[in-house]
């Protein structure tokens, strides 16, 4: 069964149909939540966030040129206003405490025992990363982006996207060191 | 291994994340694969992505999902918008563009072509049934609406199966037309030429002007 595309819907919304704005929510309001949790951490701003996201998407889709996926031009609106929300509350500043803050429950018995499973240890390195390494490991693994995309998203030079990504892989590897897990890289 | 190797070797492995998500296109998809395939260490660190992509897709997908607040709220701040201009009220030849698309060439020419002897007798038949209508009272055509005669002026109409949709959408705009019903069987569509009826002698003229466009294959009074 053929779906209508991204680019179809954006198209009927910018004439002002509900129901296609109804069907593109359903679409990907899942992975914009997530994407704007993961930089805002806290899930009622991330629901205010994704209804403004796509308040943005109805307002602007008559300007929506199709130079990029409906996605991608979605999770660049979404991380513009979880950022936004970032600056306000001036967590980026105290992003570094934040990770120590989460750093220091690692000691806690259940985190001792899941220390027995490498992969729920990475999962709980994954949540120290700054915002920024944060952001573009999940741009890159669970949104699927690539090179380019990243650089549309965050703004910056595609060799910039490959860099970051490295010192985020460079970082987590780390963090897994500082519980135990030597990786053997970099 | 030289400093080419190394720079070629250090190249390739930042490429790993994106060639785990699958994301790379099929030149670099080989270049990784290749070497991959020569390169142990390089291989033993790509496991390691694969790691950390199996991971990052778990941590997100143990995040749960919004509430149907953020959806309530999205369209109570939609409905609280400035009403938008309709499609059907303003953008008229987005609408039509947007009709004619949804059709395939292929509907369009075959509706057009096929039909062209049944448009012919249909037009000689509406034809008649105007001219006589005054006079031989009771004869409707099951097809035609029988409360909209002094609703406006109408032609029926079948364009060239070579005009494109935007062709016939400028033909349209152009003429102040629109499209009331359509396509029948035939392929005709009827027009609305004006909003108040005219005398036949109008009529008569604008359809012969309407004729002479390039779009227009077949043109007649409609009731």
């Amino acid at each position: 069964m053929q779906t209508t595309s991204d680019e179809v819907l954006i198209g009927r919304i910018a004439s002002g149909d509900r129901l296609a704005m109804q069907v593109l929510f359903a679409r990907h309001h899942v992975r914009i939540y997530r994407f704007v949790l993961r930089m805002v951490r806290n899930e009622a701003t991330a629901e205010d966030l994704i209804s403004e996201v796509f308040l943005d998407v109805w307002r602007q889709a008559e300007k929506f040129e199709g130079r990029s996926a409906v996605s991608t031009w979605m999770l660049s609106i979404a991380r513009f206003k979880a950022l936004s929300v970032l600056r306000r509350r001036g967590e980026e500043e105290l992003d570094d405490e934040t990770a120590g803050a989460i750093e220091d429950q690692a000691d806690d018995p259940e985190v001792t025992l899941a220390k027995k499973d490498k992969g729920a240890v990475l999962q709980q390195c994954l949540t120290k990363l700054s915002t920024e390494h944060r952001e573009i490991i999940d741009l890159v693994y669970y949104h699927q982006k690539s090179v380019e995309e990243v650089a549309g998203i965050v703004g910056i030079p595609e060799a910039t996207v490959k860099t970051r990504m490295f010192y985020a892989r460079k970082k987590l590897s780390e963090l897994l060191k500082a519980q135990g897990i030597d990786r053997g890289w970099p | 291994m030289n400093t080419a190797n190394n720079n070629e070797r250090s190249e390739i492995e930042g490429l790993l994340p994106w060639h785990a998500a699958g994301t790379l296109g099929h030149r670099d998809t080989q270049r990784v694969e290749a070497a991959l395939a020569s390169d142990p260490e390089l291989a033993r660190r790509y496991e390691l992505v694969r790691e950390e992509l199996a991971q990052t897709i778990h941590l997100n997908e143990t995040l749960g999902a919004p509430s149907s607040r953020a959806m309530a709220a999205l369209f109570a701040k939609i409905d609280a918008e400035p009403a938008r201009n309709k499609v059907a009220s303003i953008n008229l030849g987005a609408r039509i563009r947007a009709f004619f698309a949804s059709l395939s060439p292929r509907t369009l020419a075959w509706s057009t072509s096929a039909a062209a002897l049944a448009i012919l007798l249909q037009a000689g038949l509406i034809a008649g049934i105007i001219l006589k209508e005054k006079n031989v009272g009771g004869y409707e055509t099951a097809s035609a609406p029988t409360n909209v005669a002094g609703a406006g002026a109408y032609a029926l109409i079948r364009f060239q199966p070579q005009a494109s949709a935007a062709d016939i959408a400028n033909f349209l705009e152009t003429n102040k037309l629109s499209i009331s019903d359509g396509p029948s069987a035939g392929g005709l569509y009827r027009v609305r030429i004006a909003a108040t009826k005219l005398p036949k002698a109008d009529l008569d003229r604008i359809v012969k002007t309407l004729r002479e466009d390039k779009v227009v294959g077949f043109i007649g009074i409609a009731e």
